[in-house]
């Protein structure tokens, strides 16, 4: 499941934010723990917030930012403990927090800032939008999509929104002539389109190749550098061995003496 | 001058300095501020926040405390292996360190994570995409050979007859083994930021951190070796002889020479120079530590200064403030823009209280146990007590 969002059609009502605080059972009374520029940033209470921009020429856009839900999801790749997955059929990345053990390593993972933390609980927990998974089971929308009143937000498969996305910024030439999402980081089910360039609009200018990478290319060439390193280790500690060389056959004679003393000492 | 208190219980020597008594204060202190951080959560006794999700306990505590530790490793590696002989009189010195060190870490990352009761979850489900993944093992297992291997010098002492002699026999297999793990972890560490390329600022973000973690730990493992050595000649009249210590230090030297090599080539191919002299928090860290982690201790160590003992001792301090400052850098500094993050009275005061926890043990050690040189070590000035009583007493009355 996909989301596609076209940033010319949101009027800023907060439906969708009302609706995901109301569906995952958030704190309606919680202060904005993070403010930035004057906009209130996402916490542990707010998994979806909306940025008002405006530009030079006096023209307003708000901005949906919550969990893009990445194809190759940094936070999943990050955690150790397997307590963030991405559901295979439903491409929703999905926070486990029995398995959770709070390092934090997700956060500080994530390309866009996106997990947030329950700073005052005595035992946090991670939290950022999950795309509502038990919604999508039934096929139903994500609770934002279902509620947006001016289909800013539409979900369907990612092929065809992607080909839809790119339909209308063909269309017109109002649009940016980018999806952002389509590549950013390897791409994102959520996708975005707009006609101010997204870089006014607080978006992150982010590279193509997917963070994940430089983690796979480091982790599969270890195994095979530790075993020929520990070869090299024992040969030539075996070596030196063979040449009379124990590490330490001198030393324990040398140390009879004090240990004779120390009995002595416990003695009295 | 003044003459401080020994005190003999069951045999073990126990003594009380002024400085000792006021450790032993600070400990207490963190002790009181852990319960408070694990009763109330982080944002009571913290400053980290959703902008900085790892702070001082994860830079300091963890990174740092890995780093320094490296000393067990370079200089068994160096001994045990490379048969640089002349390095035994450090080796069960920086071996202590290690250890320490190392369960200083995992106190460290304890009070880190959020919900410490899962923190056997990743034994079972294994998240190996995660670089975390492999320096959560290797810290597991190499503790635990550290913990053997200092077993060994324990067992001179305890159960001499019955355990030592066949400890002895395995040793250097426990000794190979506990050489691949700490390279891995050193380096991983640096691999945990590979996955930040979209967040840290350019100047510390590169292809080879993994290996840049694993020269820094090396070359900071000797020189580490080198500032204990000096506060344990002051306290213990255990010296390293010079020449060694500048032999030690050299090859450390090298292997610096090497990484700031790289370094430039890294700021070569990725065109940063222009970040170093943007001016900034960020590029202005970057160049105090790069100049006074790196380029000075290298001059240093390859000019006649460094066949003065001061200028030994100078070298040792600013490699390890050195490799202080750049983890750092590469936990807070170059993430967060905003640079709003400073850490919390809190979370210094646990940071010290661990200090002077591994401070004390390491102390205690010492004095109880041959690991300076072939006597046990006495703390010079020291007026022998052998009464229980007084031991408590002087805890309420410490200068006495
Ligand atoms: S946006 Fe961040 S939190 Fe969401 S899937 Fe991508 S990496 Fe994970
Ligand atoms: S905080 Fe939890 S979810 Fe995030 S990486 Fe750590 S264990 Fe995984």
């Amino acid at each position: 499941m996909a989301v596609l969002i076209d940033i010319t059609k949101c009027i800023g009502c907060e439906s969708c934010s009302v609706a995901c605080k109301l569906y995952n059972s958030l704190d309606f009374k919680s202060e904005p723990r993070n403010i930035k520029n004057g906009r209130i940033e996402l916490d542990d209470n707010r998994w979806t917030v909306i940025h008002k921009y405006e530009t030079e020429d006096k023209r307003i856009r708000f901005v949906k930012k919550q969990c893009l839900h990445c194809k190759e999801p940094a936070c999943v790749s990050a955690c150790f403990s397997k307590a963030i997955q991405k559901d295979e059929e439903t491409g929703a990345v999905v926070y486990y927090p029995d398995l959770c053990v709070g390092c934090r390593y997700c956060m500080v993972a994530c390309p866009y800032e996106i997990p947030k933390y329950q700073w005052d609980e005595q035992f946090p927990k991670i939290t950022k939008c999950e795309m509502c998974p038990s919604r999508l089971e039934n096929g139903d929308a994500p609770a934002c999509v279902a509620v947006c009143p001016t289909n800013a937000l539409i979900s369907g498969d990612r092929d065809e929104l992607l080909k839809k996305a790119h339909e209308i910024i063909a269309s017109d030439s109002k649009y940016v002539q980018h999806v952002y999402g389509e590549n950013e980081v390897g791409g994102s089910e959520w996708m975005y389109i707009s006609d101010i360039p997204f870089e006014e609009l607080g978006f992150k200018m982010v590279s193509e190749t997917p963070v994940t990478k430089y983690t796979k290319d480091y982790i599969s060439k270890v195994p095979i550098l530790a075993v020929i390193w520990g070869i090299f280790l024992a040969s030539l500690s075996y070596y030196n061995h063979r040449n009379g060389h124990g590490t330490h056959s001198e030393s324990e004679e040398d140390f009879e003496n004090p240990d004779d003393e120390n009995t002595k000492d416990k003695q009295d | 001058m003044n003459f401080y208190r020994c005190f003999r219980i069951f045999g073990w020597n126990f003594t009380i300095t002024p400085g000792r008594f006021i450790m032993t204060g600070l400990v207490a202190i963190m002790l009181a501020i852990v319960s408070i951080r694990l009763l109330t959560g982080f944002g009571v006794v913290t400053n980290l926040s959703d902008e900085t999700p790892w702070g001082l306990w994860i830079a300091f505590d963890v990174m740092c405390g890995v780093a320094l530790a490296g000393g067990g490793y370079s200089t068994t590696l160096l001994v045990s292996i490379f048969r640089f002989d002349e390095f035994e009189v450090v080796c069960r010195g920086a071996l202590l360190t290690s250890l320490l060190g190392y369960l200083l870490v995992l106190a460290g990352l304890f009070l880190d994570i959020g919900q410490w009761f899962n923190s056997w979850r990743p034994y079972f489900s294994w998240g190996y995409s995660s670089v975390l993944f492999e320096v959560f093992w290797c810290i597991s297992i190499y503790t635990s050979i550290l913990t053997f291997e200092f077993f060994e010098i324990f067992t001179e002492r305890v159960l001499t007859k019955r355990l030592h002699r066949y400890i002895v026999r395995v040793l250097p297999i426990f000794i190979v083994i506990g050489l691949i793990f700490p390279m891995m972890h050193q380096s991983s560490l640096g691999g945990l930021f590979l996955i930040m390329k979209e967040r840290m600022f350019p100047l510390w973000w590169s292809e080879f951190l993994p290996l840049y973690f694993l020269m820094s730990s090396f070359f900071v493992g000797s020189a580490m070796v080198g500032v204990e050595s000096s506060f344990a000649s002051k306290a213990y009249g255990h010296g390293i002889p010079h020449n060694v210590m500048k032999k030690l230090t050299r090859i450390g030297g090298c292997i610096m020479l090497v990484y700031l090599l790289m370094k430039i080539y890294d700021l070569f191919t990725m065109n940063l120079w222009s970040y170093v002299f943007q001016g900034g928090l960020q590029s202005n860290m970057y160049c105090i530590e790069m100049l006074f982690g790196i380029i000075i201790p290298i001059i240093i160590i390859f000019s006649p200064i460094a066949d003065t003992k001061f200028g030994l001792a100078g070298y040792a301090w600013l490699t390890v403030l050195g490799v202080v400052v750049n983890r750092m850098n590469c936990v807070f500094t170059s993430m967060y823009e905003s640079g709003s993050y400073f850490p919390s009275a809190g979370e210094i005061f646990i940071s010290i209280g661990l200090v002077s926890a591994g401070a004390l043990v390491y102390a205690f050690l010492v004095e109880n146990l041959n690991i300076l040189g072939r006597k046990h070590a006495v703390q010079i000035n020291v007026h022998k007590n052998k009464d229980i009583r007084s031991l408590i007493w002087a805890f309420v009355r410490p200068n006495n």
